[in-house]
């Protein structure tokens, strides 16, 4: 199978949801450690936003209470919609910096939120000309 | 070979049971989760068949329907704590374990033969507070902190505080809130129905002239009283017994659920006391505000769940296949194992401590077949480090000899 990097969750704040943004040595010959750091970045940003508590969160909690929690069954919770936004900005990244390289990022939602998952290709891009 | 679409639920394993393709998920022992619903809407038919109309009249109809809404919320949150993934993780896929297993063997060194190897740990500093992460050998995960492996359920949990057979689901991170809502507000409604039965009683007694009829003819009193009591209140004498018990029960419940929030414990980190003792770690995830423990526990985000269940995936089954491993959930008996025996990343499944005593001899039987799904076939993997066993683990083999 192709060699897979598994960059693992760093709880040293916790339980929310973070990623170590230690280089993995086998990317040094694929990617600049800056880039590589930026993704995880941003990804834990994204994160932590989904996360985050505060007034807005603490709104919703209530109001979704006082409705008996039926109100998620039309409307989408705020963890939801940063998801897709962590999707979106996942395919964005892949086309633009991974791809090029021959990797490949898989969004950790589909991990169980619990390693950044990157293919490493054998060939240098993936998808070009064929 | 025969391609067809099966929804992920399907073959996730563990021993969970699913509903209405995949958006119901349930422990497979539902017994007690039916004894719960039967106790609750009994209970509050009869008090809708026999005390509302009553009261409605002579008091004001305000009471039965605050105490419609208030079943409806019971009912509600009870469901929702019983349907809903508590905070499953999914178990490695077998490139993670493999990759995890080699870290492993990379941070244990050589270990000289005939010697245990250390014991699978992680430390994370968190709040200044040393915790240790273990590893999980049914999931192959090292387990995040607060996460807990259900044997009931055969799943590792986010957040794990408890199984609960009542609610016949296993409580973690997703549906705390809504269990502890349910107890809340059961509290609550046994608290209504009981008052209101006692009032009942006692306004069904002054109705009927009980107490003139106590000062005219004091002999006869027991009597009179006892067959009018059987005629209009015995149905009340039921609700009132019920509720009785209940009410020591759930209502101490919700208090001790209401002090473990306020201190952001789970049950499962009380009962085996890890923050409490004078050598022991203090609790890093508190927030040492009662305000904030509270607000983050019960308002906090909806975590969603990780566990895609309705997603689809290809599954290829040949023609002639023996029949699924007996771990996997309640899929079809016919669906057979997708992945061809030679392939040498599988991870044969270790009988743990984990493992119910039933399920060891046929695990055995089956050690060729893979513990998880997977969408493609892999060819052979060049090197797999040799998969440790709590037997071949230190720690846990020292555990074990304690237990004895």
């Amino acid at each position: 199978s192709r060699p897979t990097v598994f960059i693992q969750r760093d709880y040293s704040s916790g339980t929310i949801c973070k990623f170590q943004t230690k280089f993995p040595s086998e990317l040094e010959s694929r990617l600049d450690k800056q880039q590589f750091e930026e993704t995880i970045q941003t990804l834990n940003n994204l994160y932590a936003e989904a996360e985050k508590l505060g007034g807005k969160s603490y709104l919703e909690g209530c109001l979704a209470c006082l409705t008996a929690y039926t109100i998620f069954l039309c409307m989408e919770t705020h963890y939801e919609k940063v998801l897709k936004k962590i999707a979106r900005y996942i395919k964005d990244q892949n086309e633009k910096i991974y791809a090029p390289r021959g990797l490949l990022l898989t969004d950790p939602i589909e991990r169980g939120l619990r390693v950044v998952e990157i293919t490493i290709f054998e060939d240098r891009s993936i998808g070009s000309g064929r | 070979m025969i391609t067809r679409k099966v929804r992920k639920w399907e073959k996730l394993p563990g021993k969970n049971t699913f509903c209405c393709d995949g958006r119901v998920m349930m422990a497979r022992q539902k017994g007690v989760f039916y004894l719960t619903l039967f106790l609750i809407i009994g209970t509050c038919s009869l008090f809708f068949a026999f005390e509302c109309p009553y009261l409605a009249v002579h008091l004001s109809p305000a009471i039965p329907v605050f105490a419609v809404l208030l079943f409806l919320f019971v009912m509600a949150m009870l469901l929702r704590t019983s349907f809903s993934d508590p905070g499953v993780l999914p178990r490695a896929l077998p490139e993670e374990a493999t990759f995890i297993e080699m870290e492993i063997e990379a941070a244990n060194g050589n270990v000289p033969a005939g010697q245990r190897p250390p014991p699978r740990i992680r430390n994370v500093q968190i709040n200044n507070q040393i915790v240790k992460l273990k590893y999980c050998y049914t999931c192959k995960i090292f387990r995040p902190p607060r996460a807990s492996h259900c044997s009931i359920c055969d799943n590792c949990v986010d957040r794990f505080d408890h199984h609960c057979p009542w609610v016949g689901n296993c409580v973690g991170k997703r549906n705390y809130r809504y269990f502890y809502l349910f107890t809340l507000s059961l509290s609550l409604l046994t608290i209504y129905i009981f008052t209101f039965d006692i009032v009942h009683v006692v306004m069904r007694s002054v109705d009927n002239g009980f107490l003139n009829t106590l000062k005219e003819t004091p002999g006869t009193y027991p009597l009179l009283f006892l067959s009018d009591f059987l005629e209009y209140l015995s149905f009340t004498v039921l609700e009132v017994l019920v509720c009785f018990f209940t009410l020591w029960s759930v209502v101490g419940l919700t208090g001790f659920h209401t002090y473990l929030i306020s201190l952001n414990q789970t049950t499962n980190e009380d009962i085996k006391g890890s923050w409490s003792g004078k050598n022991r770690v203090q609790n890093p995830y508190s927030h040492k505000n009662i305000v904030k423990n509270c607000c983050e526990v019960l308002c906090g985000p909806t975590y969603p769940s990780v566990l895609d269940r309705r997603g689809l995936m290809q599954e290829d089954s040949p023609v002639s296949a023996a029949s699924a491993a007996p771990s996997s959930s309640s899929s079809n008996s016919s669906s057979s194992n997708p992945v061809p025996q030679t392939t040498k990343t599988t991870a044969p499944l270790i009988p743990n401590e984990h493992t119910p005593d039933d399920a060891k001899p046929s695990i055995a039987a089956s050690a060729e077949k893979s513990p998880s799904p997977r969408e493609e076939h892999h060819p052979p993997a060049p090197k797999v480090p040799p998969l440790a066993s709590p037997e071949t683990d230190a720690e846990t083999s020292i555990a074990k000899d304690k237990t004895h």
